[in-house]
């Protein structure tokens, strides 16, 4: 099979990428091992931030939808429950296994990765029990399959992915008990923190889970205060009663194809961990190889779209279906909405890790 | 600094005043007027979007605070399903005499009716009175975020910011 831009990952990166190269005329494919299409945003039943320039107040899972739409309207191909297990000839191939266990190579002049990112876990004792699970996890398990994965709930982690989760949890009739974080500070934003407030939900800063208990399942868990040394305070434990845990203390970044076609990677804490190095056209080390989206740094769907344009439009150009100036007025576009974007505080540290990236890059 | 709200969820009575979507007392006491509960530099402008009198201002950077103008604000309510963060309320501090009307977005099912009486909750999820039903506002636009309007004691018009349905 051939293809002239094989895209790995249909998330919002990737549906991206594939609109802007589609546009052009550029021959796309896109390869998914879920099988759906749309990556998280199909989950995301909030409305979305953002400028109203681009999708600001949509539900994700409607943006979801919108570029699906568009993908379609291209002809873009999409292979779902299809995975990649490998990238040959300095990503020139990919080897696809499909669902139906059938392999087949997939030639292709330029590649994307969007492999997104995966949850990190948490170990403490019980950490193992059934009921213990990602946030993530618990968000596909509502809003995907419509099963909720238990009734009383405690959440681990105050980013913005634990706040919107624990309010998703409550839209869906279960009750959040407490949600713990071990920093002073809550780590998402405060309107989402507000929300969850205000429906009765304790937010506990300083707080750390200490263990899960049951014998099959979840029955409980242990909660204790910690000091500014993040050591348990003495005779803080409290009891819950809850047949849930989420864990929603960060992600990581996909980065292990990218690092097997032998693109060079990087560790940048403040993209939550190693990460494939890249150029402003989003093109790794390994010409003819991009990445966008959560691969190259944990950020939003917001900025995940506007690098997976850019990834698109570079591709295109090095096809020669997008003129030189073209190109580069269009990614300009993209890079200011990526600037305002990254522009406020609770952007720093992505802003000054995606700095370090492409630093990272040109001095390799 | 936000301290309040960074460390419990809740902003302080003086965090609350001090931001530039909350309107002075006395014009909220004169309402209807959009109460903007967005403290964070956090890059949105949807509320600036949707307002026909241009009574929020945000400007080109899309993380500067939105800024409420009382005066222009007729306290329509569309910035109210249009904040994705849920922080626009509109309060009516001239409803009765005695009460005021306050219109909060609610994402949940049931709908309560017109005419329920419910508990009206402070921004902590503390029952503080009772609030009565008069208006729901679920149009398409509003894409599932309703606008639930009740009336509540005239002094507690700063303090109730949801309800649960008994």
């Amino acid at each position: 099979m051939e293809t002239e831009l094989a895209i790995v990952g249909s998330g919002p990166a990737g549906l991206a990428a594939a609109i802007e190269a589609a546009k052009t005329g550029v021959k796309v494919t896109i390869i998914d091992e879920n099988p759906r299409p749309g990556g998280q945003l199909f989950k995301q039943i909030h409305k979305f931030f953002g400028s109203e320039k681009h999708k600001a107040g949509i539900r994700g899972i409607d943006i979801g939808h919108e570029l699906l739409e568009q993908c379609e309207k291209l002809n873009v191909q999409i292979f779902l429950s299809t995975e990649a297990w490998a990238i040959f000839d300095n990503g020139k191939a990919l080897g696809l296994k499909h669902g139906n266990n059938t392999t087949e190579k997939l030639n292709t002049r330029k590649l994307l990765l969007a492999s997104g990112a995966i949850e990190n876990p948490l170990a403490f004792p019980g950490w193992t029990l059934p009921g213990v699970l990602g946030a993530g996890a618990t968000q596909t398990l509502m809003n995907l399959h419509r099963v909720l994965p238990g009734q009383r709930v405690l959440m681990v982690g105050t980013g913005n992915v634990g706040l919107i989760v624990s309010y998703q949890l409550l839209q869906a009739g279960a009750d959040v008990v407490a949600a713990i974080d071990i920093l002073p500070q809550i780590g998402g934003w405060g309107v989402h923190a507000s929300k969850i407030r205000r429906l009765g939900i304790p937010i506990l800063t300083s707080h750390t889970i200490k263990e899960a208990f049951g014998n099959n399942e979840v029955k409980g868990a242990v909660i204790a205060r910690v000091g500014q040394d993040n050591k348990v305070i003495p005779e803080s434990e409290r009891k819950l009663e809850i047949d849930t845990i989420c864990i929603a203390v960060g992600l990581s970044p996909m980065a292990e194809l990218a690092q097997s076609a032998g693109c060079q990677i990087t560790h940048i804490a403040e993209l939550g961990g190693w990460t494939p190095m890249h150029n402003e056209r989003m093109e790794t080390t390994i010409n003819g190889i991009y990445v966008a989206g959560d691969v190259c740094g944990v950020e939003e769907a917001s900025t995940a779209m506007e690098e997976g344009k850019i990834s698109g439009i570079a591709a295109a150009e090095s096809l020669g279906y997008l003129q030189r100036g073209k190109a580069n007025g269009l990614m300009k576009e993209s890079q200011e909405s990526l600037n305002a974007l990254r522009a406020g505080p609770f952007a720093t540290q992505s802003k000054l890790g995606k700095e370090k990236l492409i630093e990272r890059f040109h001095k390799c | 600094m936000l301290n309040m709200l960074r460390s419990s969820g809740v902003l302080s009575e003086q965090e609350l005043m001090e931001l530039p979507g909350v309107p002075p007392m006395e014009l909220v006491e004169k309402g209807p007027v959009a109460v903007i509960e967005c403290a964070e530099m956090i890059p949105c402008n949807p509320c600036e979007a949707c307002c026909p009198t241009g009574a929020i201002k945000i400007g080109d950077d899309i993380n500067n605070l939105p800024i409420i103008d009382a005066v222009k604000c007729t306290g329509c309510g569309l910035c109210i399903a249009a904040c994705p963060g849920l922080a626009i309320f509109v309060v009516n501090g001239t409803h009765t005499k005695s009460e005021a009307l306050i219109s909060i977005p609610y994402e949940f099912l049931p709908l309560p009716n017109v005419g329920d009486q419910v508990e009206a909750l402070d921004r902590q999820g503390k029952k503080v009175c009772m609030a009565k039903i008069v208006q729901i506002r679920n149009s398409k636009k509003f894409d599932k975020t309703a606008i639930v309007s009740f009336t509540i004691p005239k002094e507690r018009c700063m303090e109730v910011r949801h309800i649960r349905l008994s």
